[in-house]
């Protein structure tokens, strides 16, 4: 694992990687939106504001990943100490925060109309909030200190800690009453939604995955070129 | 014509079908292009450093005109 540790092997596997997700983030986001938007037919209950569904789900479900991809790299930077681990977490939680503030926003902009309501306290809505606070927790932490690995470690125990929402979240809508509907696409038995939806929610879903890939790769590059402008910083210092 | 209008007032729920879309495609841009200016920002930093040192080892004997940690810009 510590190879890809050795930034310059990150930095070129990174640009090789990254047209692919680009153009592949492209593709798919054009291809889910334009089904969603124009193929997809409208609910029998909810009519057109079904096509809130189309941001709102891919969207709560990167909230979810990304926290989750957070915690995994938080674990093998406590555990193994690697330093690229603290940069992906780093680089993740502001699109993490991205994410959760767009399920809570559409789902509010659905909800109005179909619940009349714009929010309830209830299971799903305020763990979701939760989980939007949890990054802002994380990307606070992170540039909290002036010695920096003591903000990654803090962070990482923070990740590692609010993991536990992720279960909670999922589970929500079994374990309390709520008006969130109950999980549709991700069931053991599966999914109750019909084609024409599930295909154009699965590709923007994809659009979405490959978007946080690109985005993520950069900002570790980015993350990897200010501490070598740190290091550079304090070796002038030095040698002056 | 009919059927545009049609399209943009979404049965009814253009207000809140339009928004969600238009502020999730302003988030994601909006991040990107954060992400995209703050690596090109660093970039040309650390090649403007890496050319101030190629040119201080050339002329190793000579002291540095100011101290550096005064062109240093403020990072957040």
């Amino acid at each position: 694992m510590h190879r890809f540790a050795n930034p310059a092997r990150f930095t070129r596997i990174a640009d090789r990687v990254l047209p692919f997700a680009a153009g592949g983030a492209v593709l798919a986001l054009a291809l889910g939106f334009y089904l969603a938007l124009f193929v997809s037919p409208a609910d029998y209950q909810q009519g057109e504001s079904v096509r809130i569904m189309y941001v709102h789900v891919p969207s709560a479900w990167m909230a979810m990943v990304i926290y989750v991809a957070i915690a995994l790299a938080s674990a093998v930077a406590l555990i193994w100490r690697h330093p690229l681990a603290d940069l992906a977490a780093k680089a993740s939680s502001p699109i993490g925060a991205g994410f959760a503030f767009l399920t809570l926003v559409t789902g509010s902009l659905w909800g109005r109309p179909m619940w009349g309501t714009w929010w309830e306290w209830d299971g799903r809505l305020t763990s979701m909030l939760i989980l939007f606070f949890l990054y802002l927790g994380h990307m606070a932490l992170m540039n909290a200190f002036e010695d920096s690995q003591r903000g990654y470690r803090a962070a990482s125990i923070l990740a590692l800690v609010g993991v536990v929402n992720i279960p909670i979240i999922k589970f929500s809508v079994d374990w309390w009453s709520t008006l969130h509907q109950p999980t549709s696409v991700m069931r053991l038995d599966g999914p109750t939604i019909h084609p024409s939806m599930l295909w154009p929610l699965l590709i923007v879903a994809l659009g979405f995955k490959l978007y946080y890939l690109t985005v993520v790769l950069l900002r570790i590059k980015s993350e990897l070129i200010a501490a070598r402008l740190r290091a550079l910083d304090l070796a002038m210092v030095k040698g002056s | 014509m009919e059927k545009v209008t049609a399209f943009f007032q979404m049965g009814g729920y253009a207000a809140f079908v339009w928004p969600s879309l238009g502020l999730t495609v302003a988030v994601m841009s909006g991040l990107l292009i954060a992400t995209l200016r703050q690596l090109r920002g660093r970039q040309r930093r650390l090649a403007e450093l890496e050319a101030a040192g190629a040119q201080r080892r050339r002329r190793a004997a000579s002291p540095p005109a100011a101290p550096p940690g005064e062109t240093r810009e403020a990072r957040p």
